[in-house]
């Protein structure tokens, strides 16, 4: 059984995360986290990954560190961190100030039968991120707890992850497109206008 | 044993092979150099670290520099990843990025597991190396002469950010040296 305490429910976290986004550049990690963001509004500004494991974090480092005037948020779930963990320490130690990492954490594989992930007998990755050496991290278990988080990815000048603990649910699948040449080709004329993709 | 291995074979030039693939990083833009260190990429990695127009960018595992140069093209910025033959077998499924989005990359790998290699625990991922770079779909390149390491990187430089195709040059280990274990 899943921790009684994992109450909160990760589409509407993730809606509430995204309200009144404006510029705000966005990842998300495979499965889950991807359904999640397009579920609260598939834009050019979301790059969702359909793939490549363990890569979201880290591809958001890339991202911070290409545009530094932009807020970078990595949104995904425990399964996707845990496999790339040593990230978090690569990107502790570049320690970029645009980078907002949230992992929703429901403590399963969400994608594949809801077997047990390791935060389900106790590794905490928001202890990881703090020995990695991230300045901020918090672990999120209330309702009430959102609209700070919230404010601080747009008002937070420092890296910072935050650990959101949410319920093991059965939310309807939204996709975002599939074809992974229209996702960068999108986001790149997003970010750096519609020469980068036609020249 | 033989040192003279350790030396590049070419001595026609006194500059180093390494000065020449930073040049090229330059010359084309490149701002984040990421890597997990090898012995034959000292050279570079000092030049790159020493230069503030170059985000050099330590990584725990080389799968790592593959994700963080396609965020990075995302953002509008160029990056290269460093590596030795044996991280090439961690970056497989991470390439599934570049070939599915057809992100442009760029790797220089430099080559163990061949040329007068002490350590058998190398031969295996060195030798599968090209192999495992051509099954997800990257174009693989050699470069065994110091003389020619320049052309050859910016010709991979140019086709991997031109042709959105990730492009892997295999520096070899005759041209970096076989690393020496014992006098």
């Amino acid at each position: 059984m899943q921790d009684a305490s994992l109450m909160l429910n990760r589409r509407a976290v993730v809606r509430e995360l995204l309200r009144e986004r404006g510029e705000l550049l966005l990842v998300a990690g495979l499965g889950a986290a991807a359904w999640d963001i397009t579920a609260a509004g598939d834009q050019s500004r979301n790059f969702p990954l359909w793939g490549a494991m363990g890569g979201a974090a880290v591809l958001g480092l890339g991202l911070a560190l290409a545009q530094p005037s932009r807020k970078v948020l990595v949104i995904t779930g425990d399964g996707e961190m845990l496999m790339g963990i040593g990230s978090l320490a690569t990107i502790a130690v570049q320690r970029p100030h645009n980078l907002r990492i949230v992992v929703l954490d429901n403590e399963r594989y969400g994608e594949t039968g809801r077997q047990r992930t390791h935060t389900a007998s106790g590794t905490d990755l928001g202890a990881v991120a703090r020995a990695c050496g991230f300045p901020h991290v918090r672990t999120v278990c209330a309702e009430n707890e959102i609209e700070g988080l919230r404010s601080d990815i747009h008002q937070m000048d420092d890296l910072f992850l935050a650990v959101v603990k949410v319920a093991l649910t059965d939310d309807p699948l939204v996709l975002p497109p599939r074809d992974g040449a229209y996702l960068k080709d999108r986001t790149r004329g997003a970010i750096l206008g519609p020469d980068s993709i036609l020249r | 044993m033989t040192t003279t291995m350790n030396q590049p074979t070419d001595h026609s030039t006194s500059r180093h092979w390494a000065s020449d693939i930073y040049d090229v990083f330059k010359a084309q833009g490149i701002g984040i150099v990421s890597y997990v260190p090898d012995a034959g990429h000292t050279k570079l990695i000092n030049l790159c670290e020493s230069d503030p127009e170059i985000r050099a960018v330590t990584l725990t595992t080389e799968e790592e520099g593959v994700a963080l140069a396609a965020g990075a093209y995302l953002g509008g910025k160029r990056a290269a990843l460093l590596m030795q033959s044996s991280g090439v077998g961690n970056c497989i499924n991470m390439l599934s990025l570049v070939r599915t989005c057809s992100f442009p990359f760029l790797s220089l790998i430099t080559m163990r597991g061949e040329w007068g290699e002490f350590n058998p625990w190398q031969v295996p991922m060195g030798q599968g190396t090209p192999a495992a770079l051509a099954a997800m779909g990257i174009i693989v390149e050699r470069v065994a002469e110091a003389r020619d390491v320049r052309d050859t990187v910016l010709a991979a430089t140019k086709l991997a950010f031109n042709s959105y195709r990730g492009v892997a040059v295999l520096l070899s280990q005759r041209l970096i040296g076989a690393k020496q274990f014992l006098e």
